[in-house]
């Protein structure tokens, strides 16, 4: 009898998945979309429009208005008029009920919302599907039911509204920033101009055509469309009481400074370099779930990813070797299809700055390991990439890369840990897997980070209070303190 | 020839279903329109049942994500909005006016979508993380205190019922409610609206019958962990709670006037939690990485 020969995994025959496409027949876009503001679609002062693009392939999705400084001013006047008029003098039980109607369209508009998320954005239908569109939809709903017992979250104050609150938001969470910025401006009772990203306009054009259906008085949210210059009009408004930022440390540098000495409040939600640390008592596999979540989660464009990894040397060799054999899984490609892990960059641009960061890591001594999967032609790719053997001086372990890099770090004791994590400009979340309940306590407190996640990652929750300590900015969004920065006391 | 109106039997909502009560009994109940409702008059052996399922339903509506609570509390406010005519209808046979029942209708879906706000709210209003001078993380949070027996207001068909029904189940508490004995109509109606809004079987149980009868066995039952009585008289209230004594059931009385805005709040909610404090050690090393 022949000796029955002894199978390997071959991740590039068993592990292949049959194509599982979402339709996209379903879904309802416009070839042209206008700013909305005042309730109504209006054509650009400009008269200019930009291509908005599907990153997975190129090809030109829609037609966006590129707003001026005029169009901004329109923008702000009818905010104005609409809290002067209605929004501020409406009962906050009544207001409640408009974004509790938002809250419910979102939900049953949520599969042709993350669709289109997908096809703008680049990312995985999968998360989209998953957590951008329900999150949204909750905070919505969270915020609606504080818009009638603000008293009660500040006791002993009157909380006040500010007036028009003016909001930029990033590319990398499109929908869900929309609504983490506008649901708690609306339920403290300001009114609102909104900026989405210029690579990333539909879903919030979607939720002004959500919020048109919802019969919200005109005026009280105003969505507009552009790039760079817009948000700086905004910023630099004479009647714009409030700018919550999300975004760039450096942009939100320049807005700090823009507004100083003006009475408008801030709120900044800005970069991280997010430490996670995997102790030698951590449940390894799932340390390693932990670790691909925490960095390649949304192409790794996001703020809080943990794009730093500190591993105990005494496990180095065991994590490494496990995230490497995970790294092999990883589905990278088409992000409408259900089964992918990875999807599209967010933008060329993004896609240039990630490989500048590819050789700048190289050239810096570390080792950089990348998956062997294949990544299509078309369309903006990079394969997942670990950088072994990184230092703590390495520009690829200080700076922001927004893309699927981790810079990997080993150390030897508590101490050593804690003063890497901590020995950087930014401190917007860490990640800690330990066994030791005693352990992520002492971690809990000893690290400078506005969210600390033990043996877990990335978990976001209308009711959990995100954002930054030093340059990851301030304020925080979620829970009961997200209405502190829209309220006066 | 007129068309004959087909009349509704009212019966008790017990477990997510409309059972008879057990004991077969019934008290006449005279509408407006000259037509007569016989009502359940329910039992002792009724009211044991109901604590059996609300016991039973207990762990997993307690369990339920706050959020996931809140998303039904506000499924039953667009319930009772798309049934509002029903319910107009009905308050007026029981003898509302036109407008004191259009009031009592919206103020009702009106408090729903209130608490429901209140489901994932109420919690970090009323946690703390405690500084203990010790290395311990130690912190304090709600949580409900089980089966909850309600009497509810005796002078609302709905109001009344609906503000002692909604702290409590935005709270994760089951309950067994005794409505209204002279207004009993809407509440089993309102256990239609329950039916048909998501909310688990045995979360909330409507018994229709009398109080007198029924006051001593609700303030009793030894699995019962609250009791709230939204009645002023005195010597009933008195053997409500002598009888909470037997298994320090705590006592509430909701003698309000619900139509008052003022009437609703997070406190309504935190009657009927329990406050849980954990402590658990602080590893104390590495003190040096904080000075960034």
């Amino acid at each position: 009898m022949a000796k029955k020969e002894i199978k390997k995994l071959d991740y590039f025959t068993d592990w292949k998945y049959a194509p599982a496409p979402e339709a996209t027949d379903h879904i309802r876009l416009q070839k042209q979309y206008e700013l909305f503001i005042n309730g109504k679609f209006v054509k650009p002062n400009s008269g200019k429009y930009f291509d908005t693009i599907n990153p997975a392939t190129e090809e030109k999705i829609s037609s966006i208005a590129e707003a001026n400084d005029k169009d901004v001013d329109l923008a702000v006047k009818s905010a104005r008029t609409a809290y002067d008029k209605t929004w501020s003098k409406m009962p906050a039980k009544e207001r409640a009920k408009y974004i509790f109607r938002i809250a419910r369209l979102i939900q049953e508009r949520a599969r042709e919302l993350s669709v289109i998320e997908t096809m703008d954005g680049g990312k995985s239908i999968r998360e989209s599907r998953d957590i951008d569109v329900p999150l949204a939809a909750n905070h919505f709903f969270y915020y609606a039911g504080w818009a009638d017992k603000l008293e009660y979250a500040f006791p002993n104050r009157k909380p006040q509204s500010l007036g028009v609150a003016g909001q930029v938001i990033p590319w990398n969470f499109p929908l869900l920033m929309a609504a983490w910025k506008i649901a708690p401006a609306l339920a403290t009772g300001n009114t609102v101009v909104l900026k989405p990203a210029e690579t990333t306009s539909l879903t919030a054009l979607k939720l002004a055509e959500i919020i048109q259906e919802s019969g919200l008085p005109d005026g009280v949210v105003n969505i507009i469309t552009g790039h760079g210059p817009v948000g700086a009009a905004m910023v630099n408004h004479k009647d714009i009481n409030k700018i919550a930022f999300t975004g760039s440390t450096n942009v939100g540098k320049w807005i700090q400074k823009a507004i100083a000495g003006t009475d408008k409040k801030l709120t900044l939600e800005l970069g991280g370099k997010a430490a996670n640390i995997i102790f030698e008592d951590a449940p390894i596999n799932q340390a390693v779930e932990g670790i691909v979540n925490g960095i390649f989660f949304n192409q790794g464009h996001v703020c809080c990813a943990g794009s730093r990894l500190f591993v105990q040397e005494s496990v180095a060799e065991e994590v490494i070797r496990k995230l490497k054999d995970r790294l092999e899984t990883l589905v990278v490609g088409d992000p409408l299809d259900k089964n992918t892990d990875i999807g599209a960059i967010n933008s060329k641009m993004q896609l240039n700055k990630i490989n500048e960061y590819l050789k700048i890591g190289v050239n810096d001594g570390a080792e950089m390991y990348q998956s062997s999967c294949s990544i299509p032609k078309k369309g903006f790719f990079v394969r997942p990439t670990l950088f072994l053997n990184s230092s703590q001086s390495h520009r690829i372990s200080q700076e922001e890369i927004f893309g699927p890099v981790l810079a990997i770090q080993t150390f030897r004791t508590i101490e050593e840990v804690i003063e890497k994590a901590n020995n950087i400009p930014y401190g917007l979340s860490a990640g800690v897997w330990t066994d030791k309940g005693s352990r992520i306590f002492n971690m809990t407190s000893k690290l400078r980070a506005g969210v600390v996640w033990a043996n877990t990652y990335n978990k976001f929750d209308p009711t959990s209070p995100f954002g930054g300590y030093k340059e990851s900015g301030f304020g925080r969004e979620g829970g009961l303190h997200g209405l502190a920065p829209y309220l006066k006391f | 020839m007129e068309r004959i109106e087909v009349l509704k039997t009212y019966k008790i909502f017990i477990g997510g279903q409309f059972p008879r009560t057990e004991s077969g009994r019934y008290y006449p109940l005279k509408l407006k329109n000259n037509m007569t409702v016989n009502v359940s008059l329910s039992s002792r052996k009724d009211f044991r049942n109901a604590v059996v399922i609300a016991r039973g339903a207990f762990s997993g509506w307690s369990s339920r994500a706050a959020f996931n609570r809140g998303q039904i509390l506000y499924r039953i406010a667009e319930m009772l909005e798309g049934r509002k005519e029903q319910f107009l209808e009905e308050l007026k046979q029981l003898g509302y006016t036109a407008i004191s029942a259009k009031k009592e209708v919206e103020q009702s879906i009106d408090r729903l979508v209130y608490y429901a706000g209140w489901c994932d709210k109420y919690q970090q209003l009323n946690s703390s993380v405690n500084p203990v001078a010790s290395s311990h993380f130690n912190f304090s949070v709600p949580e409900p205190m089980g089966v909850v027996a309600i009497m509810a207001d005796e002078s609302t068909a709905l109001l009344g019922l609906v503000s002692a029904i909604a702290p409590c189940i935005a709270g994760g508490n089951t309950c067994i409610v005794l409505a209204s004995e002279s207004k009993p109509t809407c509440a089993i109606t309102f256990a239609e609206v329950l039916a048909t809004s998501d909310v688990p079987g045995g979360v909330v149980n409507i018994m229709t019958g009398n109080r007198k009868e029924l006051h001593a066995h609700f303030s009793s039952h030894m699995d019962v962990n609250a009791i709230i009585t939204c009645n002023s008289e005195k010597d009933f209230n008195k053997t409500v709670g002598e009888n909470a004594s037997l298994n320090v059931k705590r006592v509430f009385v909701w003698n309000k006037n619900w139509n008052n805005e003022s009437e609703q709040g997070p406190y309504y909610i935190t009657d009927l939690q329990e406050i849980k404090t954990t402590w658990h050690p602080i590893e104390n090393i590495g003190v040096s990485g904080i000075k960034y």
